[in-house]
């Protein structure tokens, strides 16, 4: 039949077309060339300036192409020297003198002095600097207690604060802190971020918008050369995508890896590494009306809430049970003495009778995923069923994370009796004095969304500010976090493990309790 | 038919300023703003106000819209706040890289589709119908992100035979043939649906024009089947497959949203979702108003085509 032959040829043309994609397709793809270090990163960075970038996603590339006057010695939150060889602090905790380093240049060939330490801070701090234009630098004010930076010599920079400032130090060990080239800033301008230029063990070779960030190895590099030749950071948002690259030898390292995701790499193939960090994850309770006004009821949640199910089975063994407010790898003002709240319902419920709040109906605010928010919505779940379970009526309200944040910082008054949160800091005095005292209530500008209010911990968190001697500053804030637990103004749930997976050509990796991920020393087969 | 197409580009230009109020509109409405997207954690309400300040965000509403309608007629899209660089520069780069998606993808499920349709409807009943059938409905049926998911478990991680995500590899690489290893999953797993719906929709034109009384001429005459088919009858069923082929390439070009995320493509759509979590206004008005600059324009081209496929639409 005549019209049987052009079904043959066109079913012979798709079989040529197959044939001919195959053959592009045939030879089995290689795997990432030794030297060269591919890395899955969450997302595109923002901007390679530290000062104008807020991600962790960004710090992860940064801190391998800057250096800051200091940096935390690995394995800890403590600072050490880095581009800074020593410092003296006045006595009053006001004045801060850094000698730096000599012979340090910058990846563009120029010299990294005290007056381009000046310019750094300059360029962040005054609006009037002919730079500030290149910002905005949200972060800026992580350094608002800097009154004047002056170079004393070439080698030797002064920072003046208007009020001692503990966290000063640990500060400058933060991104925000990294120094940038002022020659590059001023060649590039606005595009700096895209250009970038520090002092690190790599320097910036290539972006691609959307497909890739390369870094070099840095032959001159302070500190030792570094062991890989070369770092491509991939951004890869989609998590399930991420894994699959993994899975096919597409990259050698990825980091944040899914709770579900973590039994397919097990085995010799993979090495899975993790890294408790300073992150804390807990819930608001509104402490200014309804049923949480009352101790014995917000205690009563914390008794109710099994955080061992929370975190072993929901978060897949990703997270430790949280004590108190401060995460424990602040281990130097971390209180080893706080024993987390037990699972206890039968408690619950007497503290609950006790307080005359039996089958209290509350609103519960879960966002459906940000920054440090974990599991959100199945946390949020099952933390609803223990409290259905002690007899508390819970509804649940669940919210995007921007508009999240928009409802939960300006206060839950009127509208919720709790929300979660979560936080990662850098220094043990950020989260309690934004969030926890009566000073940083929403209408004065801080994140104490629950209306918390106790003034021995107000009075304990205004010291240990000021407070220069490291060992006094402990005590300080050990005390303010047994007032806390027995305050219960958090229902206290989960301190995260930082995880990432390398393929068995990665070796000398290692996480670090700040989050960071520092590269310098791994090596790439 | 020039003026016709006057006529229709006129029309387009109302369309494309009501796009640019509703996308103001929508952004300047819903809740979060760049700066909390952009401080997070530490987003005081002090902070707030002085990056918002800075992003020019503290203008009124209606002074917004008009800087902004009045820098874009000069083509001037505005900084990305997220990125930190020029809203057209991302949107150029993100849209070629889409357009090479979807285009592969609308060829493929054109060819695909009007070959399985005029197959099944010069053989209405028969085997190779009754095949294409079962396999065009299974096709629509399948959610196109779940069957990325999928080729990309089979083909990438288990055989690995093709690259799982990206354009182009990460070394070397950056060729032709590095291109398609890379574009074969995402084209065809975004096809499918396309042409599932092509193949439908071109069998029942086939099949309404196989019974016009010019083909049974055509066939009187002697003319063999295959020019029947090919020649008579397809050309005459074009006139109703080509509005079927125009929106489907506007739905794989939306498509192209979910698979640009499976397949991690840098497309435009992977761009809008990133630009609408971070609140990156401009982008996302920028975007916005590019795609469906495009996508008015690919229906006027359409149109055209049509009237000329067909004079007494032009009226």
């Amino acid at each position: 039949m005549a019209n049987s032959s052009f079904t043959r040829r066109g079913t012979g043309l798709l079989a040529a077309a197959l044939l001919a994609s195959s053959a592009l397709v045939a030879p089995a793809l290689a795997q990432t060339p030794p030297g060269v270090l591919v890395v899955g990163q969450i997302a595109e960075p923002q901007a390679l300036d530290p000062h104008a970038v807020t991600a962790v996603n960004d710090f992860r590339i940064l801190m391998n192409v800057y250096d800051g006057l200091v940096r935390y010695a690995s394995g800890t939150l403590e600072v050490e020297p880095a581009l800074a060889e020593s410092w003296e602090i006045s006595d009053d905790g006001t004045v801060y003198t850094f000698a730096l380093r000599e012979g340090v240049s910058f990846h563009d060939g120029s010299a990294f002095d005290a007056d381009a330490v000046v310019w750094n801070f300059e360029r962040m701090l005054n609006e009037d600097h002919p730079y500030h234009g290149t910002g905005p630098f949200p972060l800026s004010f992580f350094f608002s207690a800097v009154d004047s930076v002056v170079a004393l010599d070439a080698n030797t920079v002064q920072f003046t604060l208007n009020e001692p400032y503990a966290p000063f130090l640990s500060n400058m060990a933060y991104p925000t802190g990294l120094i940038v080239s002022p020659a590059a800033v001023m060649e590039h301008g606005d595009d700096f971020g895209r250009n970038p230029s520090g002092t690190g063990p790599f320097r910036f070779a290539e972006w691609r918008s959307n497909e890739r960030v390369v870094v070099t190895r840095n032959e001159d590099y302070w500190d030792g050369v570094a062991g890989t030749e070369a770092v491509i950071f991939r951004p890869i948002s989609d998590a399930n995508t991420r894994v699959a690259e993994m899975l096919s030898g597409g990259i050698d390292m990825m980091v944040e890896v899914p709770p579900v995701a973590l039994s397919q790499f097990q085995g010799d193939s993979y090495e899975l590494v993790e890294q408790a960090g300073p992150h804390v994850w807990f819930l608001i309770l509104n402490a200014k009306e309804g049923p949480f006004a009352d101790q014995r009821v917000r205690q009563a949640a914390n008794y109710a809430i099994n955080k061992e199910a929370l975190v072993n089975d929901v978060l897949e063994g990703t997270a430790d049970i949280a004590a108190g407010p401060t995460p424990p790898a602040f281990a130097w003002a971390y209180n080893d003495a706080l024993e987390p709240y037990p699972h206890d319902p039968e408690r619950a419920r007497e503290l609950l009778a006790e307080a005359d709040a039996e089958g209290a109906s509350l609103t519960f605010y879960v966002t459906e995923g940000g920054s440090g928010m974990l599991d959100p919505i199945p946390m949020g779940t099952a933390i609803q069923a223990d409290l259905a379970a002690v007899g508390f009526d819970v509804t649940i309200e669940t919210y995007e994370w921007n508009t999240f944040l928009g409802r939960v910082n300006p206060g839950l008054e009127g509208k919720a009796d709790m929300a979660q949160m979560a936080w990662m800091t850098n220094d043990p005095d950020t989260l309690p004095f934004l969030t926890l005292r009566t000073d940083a209530w929403p209408d004065a500008g801080g994140f104490n969304s629950g209306y918390y209010s106790n003034p021995d911990v107000d009075a304990l968190l205004e010291a240990a500010r000021v407070e220069t001697d490291q060992e006094t500053r402990a005590r300080l804030y050990r005390e303010m976090q047994e007032i806390v637990q027995d305050d219960a103004p958090w229902v206290f749930v989960a301190n995260w493990k930082q995880n990432a997976v390398t393929s068995d050509a990665v070796e000398n990796f290692q996480l670090e309790p700040s989050f960071f991920l520092l590269l310098k020393d791994v090596v790439k087969n | 038919m020039g003026g016709y197409i006057l006529k229709r580009l006129l029309s387009a230009v109302p369309v494309l300023l009501g796009i640019t109020v509703i996308v103001f509109l929508i952004m300047a409405m819903i809740p979060g703003d760049p700066a909390t997207a952009i401080l997070g954690s530490y987003a005081t309400p002090e902070n707030v106000e002085r990056l918002n300040r800075h992003l020019g965000l503290d203008e009124p509403l209606w002074r917004q819209y008009f800087i902004w309608l009045g820098n874009l007629l000069q083509g001037d899209f505005g900084r990305s706040f997220a990125l930190n660089r020029p809203v057209l520069d991302e949107i150029l780069d993100r849209f070629s890289a889409t357009l090479i998606l979807a285009g592969t993808a609308f060829v493929l499920c054109s060819l695909l589709g009007i070959l399985a349709g005029v197959v099944s409807a010069a053989r209405q009943y028969g085997l190779a119908d009754k095949a294409i059938t079962f396999v065009v409905i299974l096709g629509i049926s399948v959610p196109s992100f779940f069957l990325g998911m999928m080729m990309i478990l089979l083909f990438a991680v288990q055989l690995r035979w093709l690259p799982v995500s990206g354009m182009y590899s990460i070394w070397g690489g950056g060729d032709l043939p590095d291109l398609i290893r890379h574009l074969t999953m995402p084209a065809f797993a975004l096809s499918v649906v396309a042409t599932g719906v092509i193949a439908r929709l071109s069998r029942g034109a086939m099949l309404e024009v196989l019974r016009q009384d010019f083909i049974r001429t055509a066939r009187a005459k002697g003319v063999h089947e295959r020019r029947v088919i090919w020649g008579h009858a397809l050309r005459a069923a074009m006139v109703s497959i080509i509005p079927v082929l125009g929106i489907q390439a506007g739905f794989v070009l939306s498509g192209a949203v979910y698979i640009e995320m499976v397949f991690q493509w840098p497309g435009v759509g992977r761009m809008l979702v990133d630009a609408i979590l971070k609140r990156d206004i401009l982008l996302v008005q920028g975007g916005v108003v590019f795609v469906a600059a495009c996508y008015v324009g690919f229906n006027i081209v359409v149109d055209v085509a049509q009237s000329w496929l067909d004079p007494r639409i032009r009226t």
